[in-house]
């Protein structure tokens, strides 16, 4: 018998107990639309997260100062500024693969007109903007002239601009800043939530040394070129672990740190941070399907319970098929085909149900749905393995009947 | 005329637990073609397993079954199977038609086996039906027909794939007098045609047809007689006419 009889027969036979069939294929519907899902919401998480890391910017070390002592109570890191400007501009000069952006961190209230926020404010250099990948979409970044001179001009973070402004344009309006009078000279383009959560948008960016003399106000002299945090770019192409180390021995040397002694700052790769994050986001996908795709071999269990059954109740049928000349193998294929059947259209039928409730999903919950093809014939190429995997037994139970019993069987 | 069924010494025993059950013992035949023989004997005397053996159903113990010139004794699982196919028309007491298929679909079933293609399957199928009297009931389910009509799609299914015998499991026990009359009268008009017929029956109204009567008891032959058959198709039409 050919593959096309053999479907006859095997689409002839379900169509013998619809309900029967459709309760059965339920199992693989269910089965495979839940693991339709769970890949798509999982890759959308994934897909998230990816996307995060690129609005973090890629290689990416973050120095920040080390930790005071003060009389045995130690205070945690940035809490005494060991580095400096002096220290970033070092390392971009000895380490031609690294772009160091130094940054002095705070927070103030601002206040335009009758509105008033509280933020964070940078105080930076243009390699910031760089290191970090911050875009304008309006008005223009800082100018040299404006860094020498300790210029009274910012770039505001688009939360800011909302809080602040509304709807008007921020662009040349002057807001104050601890009483200081600040031009917001442009606006930057919207990064969103951080990994952490945080709202990477609502910030003041300006010239370090505007931050540090007229609103921070790093108070002794020693402190006057120290900065909070050194955001180190590394060139693509670099290696991340050999320029960390670079970084690391370039300033022990420059802090005179002998060895042995702690690092009197700390050093991180965001790179790593985030690609632990992405491998747990998906660790977790890969759970949420392999969960799904238990109820797959659930599914799997009653196709085989319902052809067993079907086999038993269809001896007679089987005897005298076998009578009129079916051999062993005619008679598995057919009970065979009649599993995998019944799997596959399960399968289809839950691609169906798998997409639609996906976008449903993506659509009423606003998470983001990833569906690609390739898990879509994943899941059927699964369905029909099972088919055959729990159609064999059955099926070869079937094919080794005895005909003259099956003949005699009431 | 050649012999196309020969057993010689045809054994079968049957291990039920600890016990063996020697279902027959010693049987030896001949069965020339174009003969019409009816086996005969109370139930447990051996007859079934020798039609049985006689269809390739299952092999025998011991002993020779030469079927159509071939052994078929030591024959693998699929050989049988196809010489099922090919020479052997089974039909049944309880006609085992398959429900929910139409008439012509169970009369062209054992085609499927034989590899024969959908069109000719049809077309052989459809000339079945009409040589015993059913070309008008072709879509028909078992169900819509009456007992003597599956009866006789059955009949068109054992002679759909040529076969050189029909071998009958009491082909009449579950149809009425009249039905089973009419049932003998198509199985003669067969044999006529030159059709090897082997029936099994307990009712020697039934036997009484057949041109050769087997009779088995504890498992070897105890009576081989021919016979002088009635005419089926003529007690047919005596009835009629009082009706």
């Amino acid at each position: 018998m050919n593959l096309g009889a053999l479907l006859k027969v095997a689409l002839r036979a379900l169509a013998v107990n619809k309900l029967r069939s459709a309760l059965t294929m339920l199992g693989i519907i269910i089965g495979v639309g839940a693991v339709i899902v769970m890949i798509a919401v999982g890759a959308g998480a994934q897909a998230r997260v990816e996307e995060q890391i690129r609005s973090l910017g890629s290689n990416l070390l973050l120095v920040i100062s080390g930790a005071t002592t003060a009389g045995g109570v130690r205070l945690g890191f940035g809490s005494n500024l060991t580095l400096s400007e002096d220290d970033a501009t070092t390392l971009s000069r000895e380490l031609p693969e690294v772009t160091a952006a130094p940054a002095l961190r705070g927070s103030a209230q601002v206040v335009w007109g009758n509105q008033n926020w509280s933020t964070v404010i940078f105080g930076i250099t243009p390699e910031y903007l760089e290191v970090r990948q911050w875009e304008l979409v309006a008005g223009r970044s800082f100018e040299p002239a404006d860094m020498a001179g300790a210029a009274k001009v910012c770039l505001i973070g688009a939360t800011v601009a909302k809080q602040l402004f509304g709807g008007a344009d921020p662009l040349d309006q002057v807001i104050r800043i601890r009483r200081v009078p600040f031009t917001v000279i442009g606006v930057l383009d919207t990064k969103g939530q951080s990994m952490m959560g945080t709202d990477q948008d609502d910030l003041v960016l300006m010239p370090l040394h505007t931050a540090r003399k007229r609103v921070l106000g790093v108070g002794t002299l020693a402190k006057q070129r120290s900065v909070g945090t050194i955001w180190i770019k590394v060139r693509d192409g670099y290696d991340m672990k050999a320029a960390e180390d670079q970084v690391r021995r370039l300033l022990r040397q420059r802090h005179r740190l002998q060895p042995g002694q702690d690092d009197d700052f700390s050093l991180r790769n965001l790179a790593e941070v985030a690609a632990a994050q992405e491998a747990s986001s998906r660790v977790l996908a890969m759970l949420l399907a392999a969960v799904a795709s238990v109820s797959l071999v659930v599914g799997g269990i009653g196709i085989m319970n319902i052809m067993l059954v079907s086999v038993t109740e269809r001896t007679r049928e089987i005897g005298l098929r076998m009578a009129v000349g079916a051999r062993m193998r005619d008679i598995l294929g057919q009970f065979l085909v009649e599993a995998v059947t019944l799997s596959l259209i399960g399968g289809l039928v839950g691609v169906a149900l798998g997409v639609g409730s996906a976008f449903a999903i993506g659509q009423f919950a606003g998470w983001r749905i990833e569906l690609d093809l390739e898990a879509v014939a994943l899941a059927v190429a699964f369905a029909f393995a099972i088919g055959v995997f729990f159609g064999f037994y059955p099926a070869r139970k079937a094919a080794r009947l005895n005909p003259v019993e099956a003949l005699r069987f009431e | 005329m050649q012999p196309i069924i020969r057993c010689r010494e045809l054994g079968k025993v049957y291990r039920m637990g600890d016990n063996r059950i020697q279902a027959l013992a010693g049987v030896s035949v001949e069965i020339a073609a174009g003969d019409f023989v009816a086996v005969m004997g109370p139930s447990g005397s051996g007859k079934s397993t020798f039609m049985n053996l006689l269809g390739c159903l299952d092999r025998p113990s011991s002993g020779e079954y030469v079927l159509a010139g071939r052994a078929v004794a030591e024959l693998p699982d699929d050989e049988l199977a196809a010489l099922r196919n090919r020479y052997i028309g089974f039909v049944f007491q309880s006609f085992n038609l398959l429900a929910r298929t139409s008439a012509l679909d169970n009369v062209a079933l054992p085609l499927v086996y034989a590899g024969v293609p959908a069109k000719e399957r049809r077309e052989r199928a459809e000339a079945m039906l009409e040589q015993v009297g059913l070309a008008g009931r072709a879509a028909h389910h078992p169900a819509q027909l009456s007992g003597g009509q599956q009866q006789r799609v059955a009949i068109a299914r054992a002679l759909v794939t040529r076969p050189i015998i029909i071998l009958a499991d009491e082909p009449t026990g579950a149809l009425d007098s009249r039905t089973s009359l009419e049932i003998m009268a198509l199985l003669q008009r067969l044999n006529r045609g030159s059709m090897t017929i082997v029936l099994v029956t307990h009712e020697p109204e039934v036997a009484c047809f057949a041109r050769r009567v087997l009779r088995f008891r504890d498992g070897h032959i105890a009576g081989d007689q021919i016979n002088t058959p009635e005419d089926a198709a003529r007690l047919l039409e005596a009835e009629k006419v009082p009706a």
